[in-house]
């Protein structure tokens, strides 16, 4: 007998343009991205990853001038819809960023300020520890929680970060090129860490790093630059990790992977 | 070897070109020594200028003589023997003035020394000289009194004393003090930071936060960067028409069921200074925001935060030591003004305090200018001292701003 259930999905664009002004910066990108793995997104530098994984969470709302045409669907739901509120869609998905930030506060209230504004009415020192244990980061912090998050290193502070957006219990959480700011040791811990927030988030995240995609991801998918010349980006690939650095369909996938491009 | 190697200089040309350069940089170097230098040499010329003329000799007759009033020499009396002195040579009803204005055994000897000479001995200044030539030409200036004013007592004094601080304007250069000047300005001022702070940083929170970038906000920007460089004296005008006479029912406090005064009050003066330095204020805002990292930005909006909760808990926090940078110098600007105060009716003469907003009043400014503008030599002298307290004044309230910065700023 066949395995005949589906996979769960998690997000789903549907036939999705990114436009900044006139200018398409992502073009007709359909994807099904399943529950609790991680997903990928790869490709050489301005074709639009960085743009793609924003506008899961609508952080290029803030960008002047640009829009989206298609669609974006959470179970369901179109996040760029009419009576979608972006704040509502922020704390459903989560985001952590290329270069570590981290609230000038305390450890703690770097966790706890999300919580709060969100209306979080619970144990407060219990989801801190949730989620800095969850980040893997309680034992290395648990007895410094009122000292500034600055004083802590590179990587603690990006393990911080998701601490402080799993701490609001987003549905997926993306990163966008969380360890290219990170040294290989931190780097390690990262992606260590992501294999056990994929046990209850989906995880959407963009790289740089080929190897770190073949890592960590069971998706991948690749973007380029369309051969048409309208320096517009689009997926042209999408499959299970496996097949995309063992058996690429497209030939610029295969030239990617296997360094012969980019 | 790469042929283009052949293009730089090498050896003793090398030698030559770096020669070149270093030259070049150290005329640059000695030009911008010597701004400095130029920079220094006339705040400290100014200096000069002012303590100059606030110390030095005086050559003064007294019209009747101490010994009438006193069997011992005046620096030696006791308060109770100046209190006595006082009851018994002044007229009942002028001592019952003063007994109403502050009781008198609650007054200070020197308070009541001073009363003694102004009420009763009375001083006549004959002349005034420069601390410079005070020092330098002492025994000329002995010959010159003993030959012109055989009468007269030449000491020397310094023109800003405690008793210059604390008491009130008099007709008298001797006598006259810049108490109610000092109360004047810093009540312009506070009058001035209350309405332009809050509203300046809301109108940079909203520029900066919130406006789209489009025509109609660039239009408003620049007018913005031109109103901060608009002369004060339009600022007088804008103040005289709008806050001393269209709001003359607020600010006169007729509306408040203050009756005796018209638009001409501290209140009107504040709300002046207060445009004069809004567009300072906002602009010095706009780039304390701006300066705040998108990052931060992004982080709060990314734990899903309104706009409103990521400027309140994290822009605005961080942007506050910039902010209150920007009211530093909001504040020397004010502080300093005189044309708006002339226009929009600042006394020249008061010698009652201000005891709120809608009170008559002066400005230390005001004084100096009216000071200076006077024949008598002493009233030089005292305008010297007036603003040796101006320069203090402004120079105590920026490091109180400064050291409420250095607090605010967050040691993360």
């Amino acid at each position: 007998m066949e395995n005949i259930q589906t996979p769960e999905i998690a997000i789903e664009t549907k036939n999705l343009f990114i436009f900044y002004g006139s200018f398409a910066a992502v073009s007709e990108v359909n994807m099904k991205i399943e529950k609790q793995k991680v997903t990928a997104i790869i490709g050489p530098s301005g074709c639009g990853k960085s743009t793609l994984i924003r506008a899961f969470n609508r952080m290029n709302d803030f960008v002047p001038s640009s829009y989206v045409t298609g669609e974006i669907l959470l179970q369901g739901q179109n996040l760029y819809g009419r009576d979608i509120d972006p704040v509502e869609v922020r704390r459903k998905i989560g985001m952590v960023f290329q270069k570590p930030n981290p609230f000038p506060k305390s450890i703690y209230e770097n966790i706890a300020w999300g919580a709060n504004i969100n209306g979080f009415k619970g144990n407060m020192d219990e989801l801190v520890e949730q989620s800095l244990r969850g980040a893997a980061l309680w034992d290395e912090v648990k007895d410094k929680l009122k000292k500034s998050a600055y004083e802590l290193s590179g990587g603690q502070q990006q393990r911080l970060c998701i601490a402080r957006t799993i701490a609001i219990q987003p549905e997926i959480i993306l990163m966008d090129e969380p360890a290219s700011a990170l040294d290989p040791i931190s780097t390690l811990r990262i992606e260590e860490l992501m294999q056990e927030l994929k046990k209850n988030y989906t995880i959407i995240i963009v790289t740089h790093n080929m190897q770190q995609a073949a890592r960590v991801s069971d998706y991948t998918a690749m973007m380029m630059l369309e051969k048409d010349g309208s320096r517009s980006g689009t997926v042209i690939e999408f499959s299970e990790t496996k097949k995309i650095f063992t058996n690429p369909k497209d030939k610029r996938t295969e030239d990617y992977v296997t360094g012969r491009f980019g | 070897m790469n042929p283009k190697r052949d293009h730089y200089p090498e050896g003793e040309a090398l030698h030559y070109s770096l020669n070149r350069r270093y030259r070049r940089a150290s005329i640059w170097q000695t030009l911008f020594f010597s701004a400095l230098v130029i920079a220094i040499l006339s705040l400290a010329a100014l200096l000069y200028n002012v303590i100059d003329g606030a110390f030095g000799y005086v050559a003064f007759e007294y019209k009747n003589d101490p010994s009438e009033f006193s069997a011992k020499p005046l620096d030696d009396l006791s308060k109770q023997e100046l209190l006595d002195i006082l009851k018994a040579n002044l007229s009942s009803g002028a001592f019952t003035k003063l007994e109403n204005e502050k009781p008198m055994d609650t007054r200070s000897k020197s308070v009541l020394y001073t009363l003694l000479l102004e009420r009763l001995i009375q001083i006549d200044t004959k002349q005034t000289w420069s601390m410079t030539d005070s020092i330098f030409r002492s025994a000329k200036i002995k010959a010159e009194v003993a030959e012109k004013y055989p009468e007269a007592k030449l000491e020397f004094r310094s023109w800003l004393t405690p008793v210059f601080l604390t008491t009130p304007m008099s007709s008298k250069a001797e006598f006259a003090g810049v108490r109610t000047a000092i109360l004047g300005s810093l009540w312009m001022v506070g009058i001035a930071i209350l309405f332009a702070l809050p509203i300046g940083t809301g109108a940079a929170i909203y520029l900066q936060e919130y406006a789209s970038k489009n025509f109609l906000t660039r239009i408003i920007q620049t007018n913005i960067n031109n109103l901060a460089g608009v002369p004060s004296i339009v600022y007088g005008m804008l103040g005289l028409a709008i806050f001393v006479r269209a709001l003359e029912p607020f600010t006169s406090g007729s509306l408040f069921g203050v009756t005796d005064s018209n638009g001409r009050t501290i209140l009107s003066a504040g709300l002046t200074m207060g445009t004069l330095v809004l567009p300072l204020i906002i602009i010095n805002a706009q780039e304390a925001i701006k300066s705040v990292p998108d990052s931060l930005r992004q982080a709060a909006f990314g734990v899903g935060a309104t706009r409103w909760q990521t400027v309140w808990h994290h822009v605005l926090p961080n942007a506050l030591p910039g902010i209150l940078t920007g009211s530093i110098l909001a504040v020397s600007r004010a502080i300093g003004e005189t044309a708006p105060l002339i226009v929009v009716g600042a006394s020249t003469f008061i010698s009652i305090d201000p005891d709120g907003p809608f009170s008559k009043f002066t400005a230390l400014p005001i004084q100096i200018y009216q000071w200076t503008t006077r024949a008598q030599s002493e009233f030089h002298s005292i305008a010297a001292a007036a603003i040796i307290v101006l320069l203090i004044l402004l120079l105590t309230l920026n490091a109180t701003a400064i050291l409420l910065r250095n607090r605010v700023q967050r040691k993360y």
